[in-house]
């Protein structure tokens, strides 16, 4: 836009926009003011509180616990996983390989309950198995390692690391050296992305869970679908709070790593 | 200057290197090199020279153990056979035309790292990284990260990193490709004064003959996966072995000529000569052609004229229909039009074997 001539088109665009801003918005925002609300159906006269807040975490802490755990333990798999996945796809460039990469966009190409059916068939037989946190572990798993796979294979593929190993390789340093002092540190803000990307994911996963949690494992996301379906508004409001203070940094995160990277290309 | 006089402690025992049979066949089948056996002596810098394609990389990887020659090829330093060695085996001191300077690492750290993968004792490290810089005048860089240094910076940076571990042998590979023309002349000389002053033993590789020509104590001209001539800058220049490494090597004249009776007729100029009857080529370089007024071999009109300073080359159409080339010094004055006659010594002809 040159100058200070906004004709009727640039309002009319720009009423348009902060009105769909306003319907993203304004039910989040509602949301999150319900949960804090002594009344709902009164509404915020009623006076604020952080009662649901504390109700929610003392019923639900184990739910929040949970959600955590499985984030960080999916994240520390699809780190050991992902990371050599994405390295032996970088440095072995073929027709193999490259079937692999297509494949990765399969998991997230079929929907999560499909997914979760399949594992239900495959090793709901195992009881003990079926029953812990663990089965849930290997959903979430499944469905983020591709996410890590190529924020991580980007980056590689953008520093000629076939390069960078074989100069280092010259100076005498063996793989498990070149591996841990040349490729790790240099893939660092593949790995950042994805594992922000990961944990975020995992945290926020509902679809796969809910068809594989129990009563005794519930996640953040479900255990949120269950307080809107059975209790106060208010306790499932005070419950999207507490969502949003665990998820917000990591997008935050994300995207501040994303824009780093981009700033030192 | 510096790089002389502090080289000292980074001197080593200059290795030889020696290929036995070594050809290369990729895993799509294509034949990158026919078998080759080449040494290179302790203390020279050989440098390979061809053109794009021809296995001047792929013999530098075989060297560097970064390939593995096809069954039967053996790679020596010295006595030592190290074809089934890996490159960190090998002790070899390698520069890319991308550098391959870690990002992760400022310039001390890059130069260190092959200290540190030795397990030098920490003063040492820091010492001999220290007088490394120094003597790449690059001491006040020693904090800077990689992507604040500029082209040439790097790649002094990537022969730091190279030398301070004492290889036996230094690997080149278009180190100079990357950089622009200006910098590239500095830091060719800065190259030409460290390796004579290390004598190390060294193998470049380039595209470019003038670098080829200013570095090289032997040069070995490639052309599709084959060795076309082995031999100093001078041998290649003035006895090229055949018509490859002629026209590959500066400029070359092609002058028609007749054989009849055992004698070779260029123009108005006989000579005995030895070789089947017919007609022939013979060549010889623009700087070996005279403009002349009277007299003269052959007989032209000046085509082109560009005045270059120290000389002005000169494009002569002559009778057949063929140009030749000629450099005459700087102050000839001749036009496009002119008449001219062109002489020559017939000691500065050469002949080839036809190769068809
Ligand atoms: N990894 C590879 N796989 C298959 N073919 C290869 C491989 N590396 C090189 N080649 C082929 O081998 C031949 C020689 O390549 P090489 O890189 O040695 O050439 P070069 O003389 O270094 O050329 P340039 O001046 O372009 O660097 C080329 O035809 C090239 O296509
Ligand atoms: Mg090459």
């Amino acid at each position: 836009m040159a100058g200070g001539s906004r004709g009727p088109a640039f309002w009319g665009q720009l009423a348009f926009t902060l009105l769909v801003c306003l319907m993203l918005v304004s039910p989040i925002v509602l949301s999150l003011l319900a949960g804090v609300t002594q009344n709902y159906f009164v509404g915020i006269r009623s006076g604020v509180t952080l009662r649901w807040v504390e109700e929610v975490l003392r019923t639900y802490s184990g739910t929040i616990l949970l959600s955590v755990q499985i984030a960080f333990a999916c994240l520390a798999c699809t780190l050991l996983l992902g990371v050599p996945a994405a390295y032996v796809l970088s440095r072995h460039q073929g027709r193999a390989t490259r079937l692999v990469e297509e494949l990765l966009v399969m998991p997230v190409a079929i929907p999560g309950l499909a997914t979760a059916l399949a594992l239900i068939i495959t090793y709901g037989g195992f009881g003990d198995f079926r029953r812990s946190w663990l089965f849930i572990l290997v959903g979430h798993v499944l469905f983020t390692l591709p996410f890590m796979v190529r924020a991580v294979l980007a980056v590689m593929n953008s520093v000629d690391l076939a390069t960078l190993e074989e100069g280092a390789a010259s100076l005498g340093a063996g793989f498990v050296r070149r591996f841990f002092g040349v490729v790790l540190p240099n893939c660092m803000p593949g790995i950042l992305a994805g594992s922000l990307m990961v944990v975020t994911l995992s945290i926020g996963e509902f679809n796969l869970t809910w068809l594989l949690h129990t009563p005794l494992g519930k996640t953040l996301p479900v255990g949120l679908a269950d307080a809107y379906a059975s209790l106060r508004i208010e306790i499932g409001s005070a419950y999207t709070l507490i969502f949003f203070v665990i998820i917000i940094p990591c997008l935050v995160l994300m995207q501040a790593v994303a824009r780093r990277g981009a700033g030192s290309k | 200057m510096s790089a002389t006089a502090k080289s000292d402690s980074f001197r080593v025992e200059p290795v030889p290197v020696r290929l036995e049979g070594c050809s290369k066949t990729f895993g799509n089948g294509a034949r990158a090199l026919e078998p080759l056996d080449l040494t290179i002596r302790g203390g020279e810098t050989m440098v390979f020279l061809g053109p794009s394609g021809c296995g001047k990389t792929t013999t530098l990887r075989l060297i560097a153990g970064l390939e593995s020659p096809d069954p039967g090829g053996r790679v020596f330093f010295g006595d030592e056979d190290v074809t089934r060695l890996p490159i960190e085996r090998r002790n070899v001191g390698m520069v890319f035309q991308s550098y391959a300077l870690f990002p992760n690492m400022n310039v001390a750290q890059n130069v260190a790292y092959g200290l540190r993968v030795r397990s030098v004792e920490r003063r040492q490290r820091d010492r001999r990284v220290d007088e490394m810089l120094a003597m790449m005048q690059m001491a006040d860089l020693a904090g800077r990260r990689i992507d604040q240094l500029s082209g040439g910076q790097r790649q002094r940076v990537a022969l730091a990193r190279a030398l301070v571990v004492r290889p036996r042998v230094l690997l080149l590979d278009e180190p100079l490709t990357a950089l622009d023309a200006k910098l590239r002349d500095g830091l060719r000389l800065e190259i030409d004064r460290l390796l004579r002053g290390l004598g190390i033993t060294a193998v470049y590789v380039t595209h470019d003959q003038g670098e080829a020509m200013a570095l090289g104590d032997r040069i070995t001209v490639m052309a599709r996966g084959r060795v076309a001539q082995i031999g100093t800058p001078q041998d290649i220049y003035f006895r090229p072995a055949d018509a490859f490494v002629a026209e590959f090597i500066g400029t070359m004249n092609r002058l028609p000529a007749r054989v009849d009776d055992g004698i070779l007729q260029i123009g108005s100029l006989q000579l005995p000569w030895q070789g089947p009857a017919g007609t022939t080529t013979v060549l010889i370089r623009p700087e070996d052609v005279r403009l002349q007024d009277d007299d003269g071999v052959l007989t032209g009109m000046v085509s082109v004229a560009v005045f270059l300073g120290d000389r002005t080359r000169v494009v002569v159409d002559v009778a057949d229909g063929s140009s030749i080339i000629v450099d005459a010094p700087g102050r000839t004055s001749v036009a496009r039009g002119d008449t001219v006659r062109l002489g020559f010594d017939p000691a500065r002809l050469l002949s080839l074997p036809d190769r068809s």
